[in-house]
């Protein structure tokens, strides 16, 4: 470590070689692995320091060296190991000279996260949050093997793939402001079904509308803490106020696009001669007819996805219409925002004082445009793009507002989550199920699985703290905090 | 001698399995990775399904093998318990593969799931061919 900072709070191992160059900011220097064309950043707290695996660090420098990134291979604060990138990974390459990764985006294509806001209030929902619980859990199949009552035609699924959550709407699943108030309206462009393969469409085809299993799910909350009144009133969030969050992504479809493209580009990068330290991180130039291959089925997974949340948005709105007995105006579940947080997009950045086109890969990181950036929504314009926070179960979710500093110090980029300390076995090893859901009973907040050893696996536990993660974007000026929100009830997919 | 052991991974599972043969090892890694998702000894197989694939190294077409399997029980919901290579083989630039996998319906009454396996990377994989055996081993996104 350079500069003497102290570790304080460190209890984890040291790792070699990697320097502390600010408060939050770490780096991985050139030369920490062979061809290396840039250096790493890691943007960590102490705390959060302590908790990171070398893996994940190794992982950060393996980016670094792939052909035309530009400025850094970066790590959010929750940063973890993954496959290939690690989880929370940010990286950008030239859109000419640079690559596309399938692994930079992950199997979970455009996995993400959409807040919904209310006229109701906390009390209004007291005594009925269990039967909300139930009846949404009934209108959103969820867990392995769940199917779904819609089943789209080849022509409808082409159409999902090119145009995404408008197509939703145009078939009365929502209304045109969701579009407006979702990252890209809810459409990558440059979807190209006839990348997707015959496997991913039928994969596809029986699961709009599912919520899937891992991490995704939906959670009834409230709004226990404003920090930013300004972009509060912009997002139309006020303290006590009650919200719902829906957390999943492309299901099969997009695992199977994944698939289907790293085979491909394993092969390709014999053909194009690039060198790799994980076959994870397969990738093409990115002009090749492979890598826009895999760019037209990523978008076409994308806008699945985005049509997933959409459609799974309208049936909990009509479950709110049902339980609570009233009509839509009078609820006023408007969409606050969606973000993606497993995709890779054609944007223009600054890089060394010139303007340039760049993929961003955001495997597990959201972005955080800020004030002014023409992508963020016109009702959200004076303050910064929504960039949206889920907690792990029973832990608060946050609301951010992205900031001028992402441009610079991540393309535009901040966390995703809370990011695992433990894994999926280890979890089952050191909780159980019961347990768990009992505990958070106790804190009034109920959750529904398909079966309670999916509980364990996802304990408050083996998550780092939202919180901590949270603070350190705000304090690094990459997205500032706007509101806190607190469960009252999850569907655990 | 020890079919296959997990390996611990924060976000993912990972595991190596063992063969005398790469058709022993790749059947093993078949079984590790259903096991990921469900206890499969309680499971009675009545459907097999037979699989044909090839590959250009040993590595890619254990990736497949795995994809493949995963593929045929989201669409067809069947739970798959038991597998058998018949054979790798390879021929000319490419290896091949013949296989069965059995398994019984996927019935949500009774299938009580852990983990969803998404998908099989090629992170840290390998296939190990020594004198005493074949290793393989796999990452797999949950």
């Amino acid at each position: 470590m350079k500069r003497g900072f102290d570790r304080m709070d460190t209890e984890g191992p040291e790792i070699e070689g990697i320097e502390r160059i600010d408060n939050d900011i770490w780096q991985v220097p050139l030369g920490y692995k062979p061809g290396m064309r840039v250096p790493g950043r890691i943007y960590l707290s102490d705390k959060l320091f302590s908790n990171l695996e070398k893996e994940a660090v190794d992982q950060v420098a393996n980016v670094a060296t792939l052909p035309g990134i530009q400025k850094f291979s970066m790590a959010m604060p929750d940063a973890h190991v993954g496959y290939g990138f690690p989880i929370g990974g940010v990286a950008a390459f030239d859109a000419e000279e640079g690559v596309i990764s399938p692994g930079g985006v992950g199997f979970d294509i455009n996995c993400g996260v959409r807040l919904i806001r209310s006229n109701l209030e906390k009390s209004d929902v007291d005594g009925k949050v269990n039967d909300l619980l139930d009846s949404l859990f009934k209108a959103v199949p969820s867990g392995v093997g769940s199917k779904s009552r819609i089943r789209a035609s080849e022509s409808e699924l082409e159409a999902i793939f090119i145009n995404g959550s408008r197509w939703a709407v145009e078939q009365g699943y929502g209304v045109e402001a969701d579009l407006t108030h979702c990252e890209g309206e809810g459409c990558i462009e440059g979807g190209d079904p006839a990348q997707v393969s015959a496997k991913a469409r039928k994969r596809g085809r029986p699961q709009l509308g599912t919520l899937g299993s891992g991490n995704h799910f939906l959670e009834l909350q409230y709004v226990d803490e404003i920090y930013d009144p300004v972009a509060a009133e912009a997002f139309n969030l006020k303290k006590g106020q009650l919200t719902f969050m829906i957390h999943c992504g492309s299901r099969g479809a997009g695992h199977q696009v994944c698939t289907d493209h790293l085979r491909n580009l394993t092969r390709a990068v014999e053909k194009y001669k690039i060198d790799l330290p994980d076959k994870q991180l397969a990738c093409a130039p990115a002009q090749s007819e492979e890598a826009q291959a895999y760019f037209g089925a990523m978008a076409s997974a994308a806008n699945y996805a985005w049509t997933n949340r959409q459609i799974i948005m309208h049936h909990c709105r009509e479950v709110f219409e049902q339980q609570m007995n009233m009509d839509a105006d009078e609820l006023g579940l408007d969409l606050v925002y969606d973000v993606a947080h497993n995709v890779a997009k054609l944007e223009e950045h600054d890089v060394n004082g010139g303007k340039k086109q760049v993929y961003v890969h955001r495997k597990g990181a959201t972005r955080a445009f800020p004030a002014g950036h023409p992508d963020v929504p016109q009702a959200y314009r004076d303050v910064g793009q929504p960039v949206l926070i889920p907690g792990s179960m029973g832990t608060p979710s946050y609301v951010l507002c992205g900031k001028q500093s992402a441009m610079d110090v991540s393309f535009g980029s901040a966390c995703h989550g809370a990011g695992r300390v433990m894994s999926r076995s280890g979890a089952k090893r050191t909780f159980r199920g019961e347990q768990i859901q009992k505990d958070l009973s106790g804190q009034g907040i109920s959750v529904r699985a398909a079966h309670p050893s999916v509980i364990a696996e996802e304990a408050p536990g083996v998550y780092k703290s939202s919180s901590e993660v949270v603070d350190v974007v705000d304090r690094l000026g990459i997205a500032g905090k706007v509101a806190k929100l607190m469960p009252l009830g999850v569907v655990k997919g | 001698m020890k079919k296959y052991e997990y390996l611990e991974h924060t976000a993912d599972a990972r595991f190596k399995a063992f063969g005398a043969t790469a058709e022993e090892a790749f059947a093993n890694a078949a079984e590790a990775m259903f096991n990921v998702m469900i206890d499969t000894s309680g499971i009675n197989p009545q459907i097999t399904e037979y699989i044909e694939l090839q590959a250009p190294d040993l590595e890619n077409l254990l990736v497949d093998w795995l994809s493949e399997l995963l593929y045929l029980f989201e669409v067809n919901m069947v739970v798959f318990s038991s597998f058998e290579v018949f054979a790798i083989e390879k021929q000319g630039d490419e290896y091949l593969l013949s296989a069965k996998a059995e398994g019984e319906p996927l019935d949500l009454e009774k299938h009580i799931f852990d983990t969803e396996v998404k998908a099989v990377t090629y992170n840290d994989l390998g296939v190990q061919i020594t004198s005493q055996g074949v290793t393989v081993r796999i990452t797999v996104d949950t």
